[in-house]
């Protein structure tokens, strides 16, 4: 880890796939115990950029500076075929080997150490995510890149798997680059912001990037109102049942 | 010990099982099948230049594989057919060169039914010398690299993010395959390996919960299906390789029962 706790830095980094830049310019910096999220529509280059994060692509101008090797990654579309034979427990040994004991104490923060010995066959969407996330932390990350990683999560759920990336990166002390939808939870909980589409639209603090022009641009004056007017009267995420947690 | 000719095809048999086990299992998980039968076809021209040029068989199907691998690789970079088309292009153009060498050959004797289909008779102990030593070194590879590659086999991507460098065990896996077409060329045949790599994983994943379980059983089919297959190819006079795919093939159908009588358990 470099002095300033800087984890991972993109410097005007781009990615061209014939015949266009998926996208360009992009400038972040993750430090440890910060949540970096970005936001943007379908297409504005989200993954393509977390990926750059992960060097599974590499930039082709620009450049990728990492100060760290402890990464875990929670891909955005993870398909398993039937002919590999797979328990919940081989998954979570995929990339570092546990003991069980460890194994379920990570499933257990993410609720679903009951899946122990099933096969990941047979797991829910929203069961199979809340592996996905368990096993990242398992590994505990110094970085930690998260891409939508409560798709298919029930309601409840969400709030709960949210909550639990909050803690995350209090207590592995590790920074987080999230990719995600959830405005509420985006600018309610995270530190940073990175609005992107096809380029950095614009970044910031939460409440500066929801007064940002491109911001409300790009996702509509209501909407984007709606979230300042959250941002203003919550600076909280509310538990399942109502309660205030923070 | 390996005086008679049926032992020396058993011990040569059993030790293929075993390298073809773990790697029909990788093969059909990552879902090669074709790729490694298009090695195999290739083996044909591997086996025709090591006569033209009287070098070791199992040499040279190993080089002509490997080059086989390199050269899909290459022309996926340069159209963008896909996949199975290149290695259909490349499958059947490399066999037929090997055929069309083997015209140039005939002044040397050559078994090409025992090329293509396996020959027991022709096992030495050489053979299996060079299964016993090779299989050791495949397994022992794929022993030291299988956290990387099973890694990349779930999902490439997460891999490469983790730091388990999947791009290089990718490469060495070919290599591996390569190796295990070139050892298994005599007993199997050049036509019919591609089965003993995936019909003993294919059943071994009916009956099987997890990874290694799998590759394990996928092991023990392989020998079953080599020793109860060349029994029979003694008893029947018929060709071993074919004769050692039969049994697999029965022993897939029987692994397929258990699901059946479950579904009508359930029922």
């Amino acid at each position: 880890m470099s002095k300033n706790n800087l984890l991972v830095s993109l410097d005007n980094a781009g990615i061209y796939k014939s015949p266009k830049w998926l996208i360009r310019g992009v400038s972040l910096e993750v430090k440890s115990r910060q949540i970096v999220t970005l936001i943007g529509p379908n297409g504005s280059g989200k993954t393509t950029t977390a990926k750059m994060v992960l060097n599974i692509l590499e930039p082709d101008e620009g450049s990728l500076k990492r100060y760290t090797n402890k990464i875990a990654y929670v891909p955005q579309k993870i398909n398993i075929d039937w002919t590999l034979p797979l328990r919940v427990v081989d998954f979570m040994r995929l990339t570092n080997n546990l003991s069980n004991n460890e194994i379920i104490e990570s499933l257990n923060q993410t609720g679903v150490e009951k899946l122990f010995k099933e096969q990941i066959h047979s797991l829910s969407g929203g069961e199979f995510q809340r592996v996905l996330l368990a096993r990242a932390i398992s590994k505990k990350p110094e970085l930690l890149v998260l891409d939508e990683p409560v798709q298919g999560v029930d309601f409840n759920g969400e709030i709960d798997l949210y909550n639990i990336i909050k803690n995350i990166s209090a207590n592995l002390n590790c920074g987080i680059l999230l990719v995600s939808h959830d405005l509420h939870f985006v600018m309610s909980a995270t530190d940073h912001v990175v609005c992107l589409n096809g380029h950095i639209c614009c970044s910031g603090k939460p409440s500066s990037v929801i007064k940002d022009k491109a911001y409300i641009e790009l996702f509509g004056e209501h909407r984007s109102k709606t979230l300042t007017y959250y941002q203003h009267e919550h600076d909280h995420i509310h538990d399942s049942d109502g309660s205030i947690s923070s | 010990m390996f005086d008679d000719f049926f032992t020396r095809a058993l011990v040569a048999g059993i030790g293929i099982a075993i390298i073809t086990g773990p790697l029909g299992c990788l093969i059909i998980w990552r879902r090669l099948s074709y790729f490694g039968d298009t090695l195999a076809h290739s083996a044909l021209l591997g086996v025709t230049l090591a006569y033209a040029f009287s070098l070791n068989i199992a040499f040279s199907v190993f080089v002509i594989s490997a080059v086989i691998a390199l050269l899909l690789l290459n022309l996926q970079k340069r159209t963008r057919l896909a996949g199975d088309s290149l290695l259909g292009l490349l499958a059947h153009s490399t066999l037929a060169i090997g055929l069309v060498l083997i015209g140039f050959l005939s002044s040397i004797r050559f078994d090409i039914m025992g090329l293509l289909f396996g020959d027991i008779l022709a096992v030495t102990v050489e053979d299996i010398a060079l299964v016993w030593i090779g299989g050791f070194i495949i397994i022992g590879i794929l022993y030291f690299i299988w956290k990387s590659l099973f890694s990349a086999t779930v999902n490439y991507d997460l891999a490469l993010a983790e730091g388990m460098k999947p791009n290089i065990y990718n490469m060495i896996f070919t290599l591996l395959l390569a190796g295990v077409i070139a050892l298994s060329i005599k007993m199997i045949g050049t036509l019919l390996i591609t089965g003993l790599l995936i019909i003993p994983a294919a059943a071994s994943r009916n009956i099987t919960h997890n990874p290694k379980q799998m590759v394990f059983v996928a092991i023990l089919i392989g020998i079953l299906s080599v020793t109860i297959g060349l029994f029979t190819s003694l008893e029947l006079n018929t060709s071993s390789g074919p004769s050692i795919i039969v049994i697999a093939i029965i022993l897939f159908i029987i692994s397929l029962i258990p699901l059946e009588l479950r579904g009508k358990l359930q029922k």
